[in-house]
């Protein structure tokens, strides 16, 4: 026997409460920009401490073409989940198909410049402080975009199958914060890393 | 035990005037440093006692006063749901008391991180090692371990000693509670303190940050001499080592094992800088940074097996024979 | 509390239906995501890591009781002082904690469950699994010294001396690892606290109207999100080190040891509220209860946690005071560590103001709060002492400072976690703990606790640092650690005669009914256990006391809120 309730009756207004789903993506990403930013805080403690090697402006090439990549995958998962709003799932599978192809391409950017780094130039997390921290911070970065791409690439195989509806466009929504905040993230890396730290 | 906590009553004069039947404790300051944490010691321990006797006497008060007696009616008591100006007070109070105890502290902080060094102070560089402590003085060209000394310091005409802290692996701490409060030893970074004792005598101390397995046997001595004892101490670490042809097989047991690799003996081949310097080896009453006196026969074990006396510790047995380590004892017993 | 997939015992007869009981019994246990058995989970696995942590403790003390004593080697002394740390905060008091966070938020919110009980399930298998690695450590491998590589490098892991070059071993890496994983699963409870508190309240329940508990479980799940994290990061830039020839830490490479210590202690400071601040939210639904008042000043008590929060990440460098910081850096953490102080002292102010003109009632839930509050004091203030920069150059990492955190971590935590296991224990179980056999746990408890905590104090005045396995006969400072020694077996003995009450009031205990302590939160107000639904209907409320307001139809809260 469990039931309580008031002794005085009232007109029950609306009891809204936030968005479970989007909530804990919150909390998720405060948890993991006070991660970055311990990060942020290292590669910028250490500019300029390394005792050896390649400075940031002798080895770093502006991933320009990258970065348009993987910023405009945030405007293409913005429509994606509108289209899906609206009960569009052709758009929808095309908006999303975008997002992850772009996502990938910036996946693949950073890989063969780290390849050129690593192999041609010798130039790997070992070599110096500068070293360490660079690959360590866009190195989570992109570990942080590939747990975005797999996300996606899943979503991407349902919606194929068809089994993406109208009734899932929160719980996409859920998902494209985190897309929006890897993009948020790679602001910060890019600002610091390619732009105060040369 | 209770002996120990006398100490905490006594004034200050007395300790100063050199009176030390109990063991040293931070309330028995040697030197400024030292001194003006106590004051400032006092002062934020009254605060805090007034505090835990008001707040702690309430609480009692309102345990006993507020109890349920057992011939209570059982009604519920009237429900207070709070008082803005009690809350309004008891947030008020807190704070500037909050304000006066960080004022006096910053003022205390400054004097002792910010103070100038004279042109008297005696400067040492004291370098932390897995498990011992290198001393330099640069002034003088001294390089020894384990126990430093320096003299006293007149308020007249001061003589501290201002120190450079470095460290040559891991992270180590300097405490030698009636001198100074701690500072650390930390690699790839320079650290600095002082102290000016006022008082002749010894005064202990040891390693204060875990440094690995042998922490707890980095032990500090500082001797603090008069000024004539102090300058005659430094002529003689400044000689080289003392030649003695009576233990000439010992010096040549030295310089043909791998001893040379890590020890300085000033004046033979000797030069190595991972272990102590020996030149004056004899000079300390401590062997290991205070794990054995500084006897023959604790020399003997020492160097047969340091592992034994000191498991841990980074000097190998060099697996003599005992002709071997008789000879290399007198040898080491020799450098005065 | 039946599965519904496995066959029901009783269609079995009572042959077979032994076997088969237990075998679905541990089932569904294992794939439970129901909060309230998580919560179980969590208290039931912490108790036994209560147990080995509490081992460590008296081995050490046995070595230390008297000088120059060789009962363990340097190097077990080493793992012991650092196991003992790591246990007790990452497995014993923070899944102490989330279990009853686990078990009462979603009851005292007046909902069904936490807001995601399959990451529920994830986040506790994490933290166990976490715990269960860093004790392989033990026996994986024979490590440096041949005494198994459990973790020696103390339970802050300071750099360098976690560097390859230094910790050749794998301690430093069963450390690093095990509370990686745990971190994890911390930090999936985190996001469930929080998101469940802010999602998941049930009608009327503005967040006016929470329980303190609530309030103050979802100040420590925010506090969770942005402190363990920044453990997380230094432990992987620790393995970057290690493993991938990285130099974060490494000083020959001219990194800096400074700044492990800096990411470590923004972690370790706000952990310690993580800590402390559950152990309030106890306080705050116990004294009330046995006050037979309402909490004094409600919004101030929210106001002041959550300004603790904010506070508690501003001050992490007063663990740093002796490392070499200019002048006025040490100020700033000086002023902060003081200021911290004040929101605090309000909340002791505040359960003073609940217990004054109300009735008490000293039963143990009640002696175990009011325990709390006095050494809490104490605690707090020789934490001001200690905020003072160059009392802390004498006495931080001193006896002193293990004095003084052991008495906030046991006078203050455990104390308000044994009066929680008390208060909540019929709640889960249906049957009352005895109250002889608590009394008695208390009394020896206390007496234990100041013996050995009291005088702790004293050997860090006289010069004594912490983490040393031995000390010499001519420092004086034998006959105090013999006192230490002596007061933890008292400690031991009282804990035990609390593990016996435990087990035995769950066969014998008087049936406790729904409400045995006319309490007035909605827990209260479902059975004793509740169903694994929690409410047959999910309550409306109107006040802070929801069943305060049935009581008492004719002076209800909402009148006066």
């Amino acid at each position: 026997m469990s039931a309580i309730s008031t002794t005085v009756p009232t007109p029950e207004p609306p009891w809204t409460l936030p968005s479970r789903g989007k909530t804990g993506m919150f909390c998720l990403i405060f948890a993991e920009s006070a991660i970055f930013t311990i990060f942020v805080v290292a590669y910028i403690f250490y500019l300029g401490k390394s005792l050896t090697g390649p400075t940031p402006a002798e080895i770093l090439r502006l991933p320009i073409f990258d970065t348009i990549c993987l910023l405009s995958s945030s405007l293409t998962i913005h429509a994606a989940v509108s289209a899906l709003r609206r009960g569009n799932s052709k758009m929808f599978l095309l908006w999303w198909g975008f997002t992850l192809a772009l996502g990938l391409k910036f996946i693949e950017g950073t890989a063969s410049d780290w390849h050129e780094m690593i192999y041609r130039e010798g130039f790997s997390i070992k070599t110096n402080l500068f070293g360490t921290t660079y690959y360590s911070l866009v190195g989570l970065h992109a570990s942080h975009v590939i747990v975005g791409l797999l996300g996606l690439s899943l979503v991407f195989l349902l919606a194929l199958a068809g089994k993406v509806k109208t009734q899932h466009a929160d719980r996409c929504e859920v998902f494209s914060l985190y897309w929006h905040f890897v993009d948020a993230v790679w602001v910060v890396v890019f600002t610091v890393v390619y732009v105060i730290g040369r | 035990m209770f002996r120990s906590l006398i100490p905490l009553l006594a004034s200050p004069g007395a300790t100063l005037a050199g009176f030390q039947p109990f063991p040293p404790h931070i309330f028995s300051p040697a030197s400024t440093p030292a001194e003006q944490i106590y004051h400032l010691s006092i002062m934020v321990l009254i605060v805090c006692a007034v505090i835990f006797a008001v707040v702690g006497g309430l609480l009692t008060y309102s345990v006993i006063k507020f109890r349920r007696r057992s011939n209570d009616d059982r009604r519920e008591p009237a429900q207070v749901y709070g008082s803005t100006q009690i809350e309004l007070a008891w947030t008020v109070i807190p704070l500037l008391i909050v304000v006066v105890l960080f004022l006096t502290t910053a003022r205390v902080i400054h004097g002792i991180q910010d103070a100038p060094e004279p042109a008297g102070a005696i400067n040492v560089t004291v370098i932390g090692h897995q498990y011992w402590w290198e001393f330099r003085y640069p002034q003088y060209g001294v390089v020894t371990a384990n126990e430093l000394w320096v003299p006293v310091s007149d308020s007249n005409q001061p003589t501290p000693t201002f120190m450079t802290l470095l460290s040559a692996d891991v992270g180590h701490s300097f405490w030698v509670p009636e001198l100074a409060g701690k500072t650390h030893l930390i690699p790839n970074q320079v650290n600095h303190m002082w102290i000016d004792p006022q008082r002749t005598g010894v005064f202990l101390g040891q390693c204060n940050l875990y440094c690995g397995v042998q922490h707890a046997h980095m032990l500090l001595r500082v001797d603090v001499a008069t000024r004539a004892d102090f300058d005659r101490w430094i002529r003689e670490q400044q000689m080289p080592a003392v030649e003695d042809p009576a233990v000439a097989a010992g010096r040549q047991v030295f310089e043909t094992t791998a001893c040379v690799n890590c020890h300085t003996i000033r004046g033979t081949i000797a030069n190595g800088r991972f272990g102590p310097d020996l030149t004056h080896f004899m000079s300390r009453e401590t062997i290991g940074a205070g794990v054995l006196p500084n006897t023959p026969e604790n020399l003997r074990l020492w160097v047969q097996d340091p592992e034994a006396v000191k498991p841990g510790c980074l000097m190998p047995s060099m697996n003599m024979t005992p002709q071997q380590l008789t000879e290399l004892v007198s040898y080491l017993e020799s450098l005065r | 509390m039946v599965s519904q997939s496995l066959p029901h015992a009783g269609e079995f007869g009572r042959e077979g239906a032994r076997g088969v009981l237990w075998l679905e019994r541990a089932h569904e246990w294992v794939v439970t995501v129901d909060h309230k058995k998580i919560g179980l989970m969590y208290i039931a696995y912490s108790l036994v890591f209560l147990a080995v942590g509490g081992v460590e403790a008296m081995l050490m003390r046995i070595q230390l009781a008297v000088p120059d004593a060789h009962f363990v080697s340097p190097e077990v002394f080493n793992e012991l002082f650092t196991m003992h740390g790591t246990t007790m905060i990452f497995f014993v008091v923070m899944p102490l904690l989330f279990g009853f966070a686990n078990y009462l938020v979603p009851l005292m919110i007046g909902a069904r469950d936490m807001a995601f009980p399959r990451l529920n399930a994830f986040s506790f298998w994490m933290t166990a699994f976490g715990g269960l690695l860093l004790y392989f450590s033990f026996i994986g491998g024979s490590g440096l010294y041949g005494a198994g590589s459990a973790p020696d490098v103390g339970w802050w892991a300071y750099a360098p001396l976690t560097a390859k070059a230094f910790s050749r071993g794998h301690s430093t890496d069963y450390w690093t690892l095990a509370l990686l994983v745990s971190g994890v699963g911390s930090i999936g409870t985190a996001v469930n606290l929080v998101t469940t508190v802010l999602s998941a309240r049930c009608r009327g329940m503005t967040l006016g109207k929470m329980p303190l508990l609530a309030w103050l479980n979802l100040v420590m799940g925010g506090m969770v999100l942005g402190a363990i994290s920044p453990l997380t990061a230094a432990q992987v830039m620790l393995c970057v080190d290690r493993y991938l020839g990285g130099h974060f830490f490494d000083t020959q490479a001219g990194g800096s040891a400074v700044i492990w210590m800096h990411f470590f202690w923004v972690f370790g400071h706000p952990e310690v509220y993580i800590l402390v601040i559950p152990a309030f939210a106890f306080a705050s639904e116990i004294i009330p209860v046995f006050s037979r008042k309402a909490i004094f000043g409600y919004p101030v008590m929210v106001a002041a946690t959550v300004g603790i929060a904010f506070v508690s990440f501003s001050v992490w460098a007063h663990h740093m005071f002796s490392v070499g910081m200019p002048s006025y850096g040490n100020a700033f953490f000086v002023f902060s560590s003081m200021l911290v102080g004040v929101p605090t002292g309000i909340k002791i102010f505040n359960w003073l103001g609940t217990m004054w003109g109300g009735k008490i009632i000293f039963s143990t839930p009640m002696l175990f709060c009011i325990a709390f509050l006095f050494q809490f004091l104490i605690g707090g203030l020789t934490g001001i002492m200690l905020a003072a920069a160059p009392f802390d150059w004498q006495l931080n990492d001193s006896y002193f400072v293990v004095a003084h955190f052991h008495y906030i971590i046991v006078g203050a935590i455990l104390f308000t976690i044994f009066a929680a296991f008390y208060y909540w224990y019929p709640k889960f179980t249906g049957r009352m703990m005895s109250e002889t056999l608590g009394k008695w746990h208390f009394w020896l408890f206390v007496i234990g606790f100041h013996l050995t905590f009291d005088f702790m104090h004293i050997p860090g005045i006289l010069g004594m640092p912490r983490r040393v396995y031995t000390y010499m006969p001519d420092r004086g400072w034998g006959e105090l650690n013999m006192i230490v020694t002596i007061g933890a077996f008292v400690q031991t003995v009282a804990v035990l005669i609390f593990v016996v009450n435990l087990i035995r009031s769950y066969f014998v205990g008087q049936i406790a009914g729904n409400d045995p302590w006319d309490a007035w939160t909605l827990e209260w107000a479902t059975t004793s256990p509740p169903p694994p639904y929690n409410f047959a209907e999910l309550p409306t409320v109107r006040s802070r006391r929801p069943l305060w307001d049935i009581k008492h139809p004719e002076d209800p809260d909402w009148k006066y809120e």
